[in-house]
């Protein structure tokens, strides 16, 4: 039975959403795109057909919102509320028909990075999780967790800057970039600490290279697949091991990979201190 | 309300007047007589009405001819367009010292949005940044006089005002008048649970005009006019 953190958004319908929802969290660098890619292979290729979705505009509020940003005169409030709507256009026009499908919606990106971001702009635990109390529970969410030298290193190597939203500029807590970076990431983690906690999620030491943090989100998702979850699926099939390459197509070598027994070794780490920007 | 915390009193040096009721009520006639009746007495006022901004309106139009709006979007969309207004023109001059006199509040929302199958308390904590008034007056009218007037002023009848995304009737006026009553049950419920005091507006203009001043004498008492204020 699919839940909702609150009381449901009106016309909703738990019965028929038979898709498993899976949420990949992490800062911009945690190499969260590259996971969601990485898994969706994984899925497609046993069998899941996935839809993935993300906190991309939507087509009913995403111009607006760009605009709103442009601009820097809504205040955090306001931008709060703007962002729900645009999920909830999110959750009831792809999310919710999706895994009535039965499809696997993979999110890059929830509830709790909107959650988050508001928290740290001023908003209390209570209001936005109140706000987004009309989004279903996930069957999973994973963090992809990240040092913020690591997320500096790459943010740097791809862009070759700083964004302006990542380093929290709004936020006035330094005029100097590099400085606002680690102190809005920072709170940004402490935030995504304390959800762990209270939402359960699944921690992955980010820090490493994709396909060991690959190795560590399957190891989290495989258990949703078991015990005939799916019906769409014919028993269990042999599988064949993800491959990144070439993801169309029937892998080759149909080894079977066996469900790890042990719990990766850096994954679930508790509290991590970000180091200080001085 | 279960699980709805009441807003402290906002404790700004202004005041806070509300209208509330439905359309045709006539309290959009009664905010503006009030407003040129307190700036005559030489207090300064600040009159702001429900308007849907140009950025909801846009949305809402783009919305509806893609039929991408549910209950919780239009929902959020007009708590992000009040919002925006309340920070930009009511809290302002609330805490400046002035008498703000609103056509609508939050409470039009905690109504419309109740009507259109939202919870209540979801509704509510969305506007748990607006402050309670210090006055809200109810314009209570029959629905038959809401749609009469509505009528009469020949002003159209919107898709949303109808209700019409609801489906209660494929005939707008009919759809009209079976949403006006939901909004009215609605509004009759909250008016004990938020203070409201509720003025007959089926009445003579001049009769309820006097009640409405009646009611908001007492906030008056030893607040200052702009006189006194630019003399000290």
């Amino acid at each position: 039975m699919r839940k909702t953190y609150g009381s449901p958004p009106p016309g909703f319908s738990s019965e028929h959403l038979r898709g498993h929802l899976i949420v990949l969290e992490g800062a911009d660098g945690s190499g969260r795109t590259t996971e969601v890619a990485l898994l969706r292979d994984w899925l497609e290729i046993r069998g899941h057909p996935v839809v993935d979705t993300g906190l991309r505009r939507s087509t009913l509020v995403g111009p607006e919102i760009d605009r709103a940003k442009q601009g820097h005169t809504l205040s955090a409030t306001t931008m709060a509320l703007f962002y729900a709507a645009d999920f909830a256009d999110q959750l009831e026009n792809k999310i919710l028909p999706s895994l009535a499908a039965g499809s696997t919606v993979l999110a890059d990106r929830y509830v709790f990075t909107l959650m988050a971001r508001a928290v740290v702009r001023g908003a209390t635990r209570d209001w936005a999780s109140k706000l987004y109390g009309f989004a279903i529970v996930p069957d999973l969410t994973v963090f992809l967790d990240a040092r913020p030298e690591i997320l500096l290193h790459r943010a740097i190597g791809r862009y070759g800057s700083l964004d302006y939203w990542e380093s929290g500029m709004d936020l006035s807590l330094s005029r100097d970039r590099f400085e606002s970076f680690f102190r809005y990431q920072e709170r940004l983690h402490a935030e995504f600490e304390w959800m762990t906690e209270h939402y359960g999620f699944q921690v992955v030491n980010a820090d490493r290279d994709p396909t060991s943090v690959h190795k560590d989100v399957v190891h989290s998702v495989a258990p949703l697949y078991e015990d005939g979850h799916d019906a769409d699926v014919e028993s269990t099939p042999p599988r064949p091991r993800a491959s990144r390459a070439r993801p169309a197509g029937p892998a080759s070598s149909p080894t079977p990979a066996a469900p790890p027994t042990a719990p990766p070794d850096a994954a679930r780490r508790s509290a991590r201190r970000p180091p200080d920007a001085a | 309300m279960k699980g709805a915390p009441t807003p402290p009193p906002h404790g700004q040096a202004g005041r806070l007047i509300v209208f509330e009721g439905l359309d045709g009520s006539g309290k959009s006639t009664q905010a503006r007589l009030l407003v040129k009746w307190l700036q005559s007495q030489g207090y300064r006022v600040f009159f702001t009405e429900w308007n849907s901004s140009d950025m909801v309106s846009e949305v809402i139009r783009r919305g509806k001819k893609k039929n991408l709006l549910t209950p919780t979007t239009f929902s959020l969309l007009h708590a992000v367009d009040f919002a925006d207004r309340f920070e930009r023109q009511i809290a302002p001059p609330l805490r400046a010292g002035y008498i703000v006199v609103c056509d609508r509040y939050a409470y039009t929302a905690f109504v419309r949005d109740a009507s259109r199958g939202c919870d209540p308390d979801w509704v509510r904590s969305l506007y748990s940044f607006a402050p309670v008034p210090d006055k809200v007056l109810y314009f209570r009218v029959p629905v038959s006089t809401s749609l009469h007037r509505k009528i009469l002023s020949r002003q159209k009848i919107s898709y949303y005002e109808a209700g019409m995304d609801l489906g209660l009737s494929d005939d707008l006026n009919e759809s009209y008048e079976k949403f006006q009553t939901r909004l009215k049950r609605e509004y009759d419920r909250l008016a004990p649970i938020d203070r409201f005091v509720t003025i007959g507006a089926d009445r003579p203009v001049e009769e309820v005009l006097r009640q409405v001043r009646h009611e908001i004498r007492p906030l008056l008492i030893g607040f200052p006019k702009l006189e006194a204020l630019v003399r000290a």
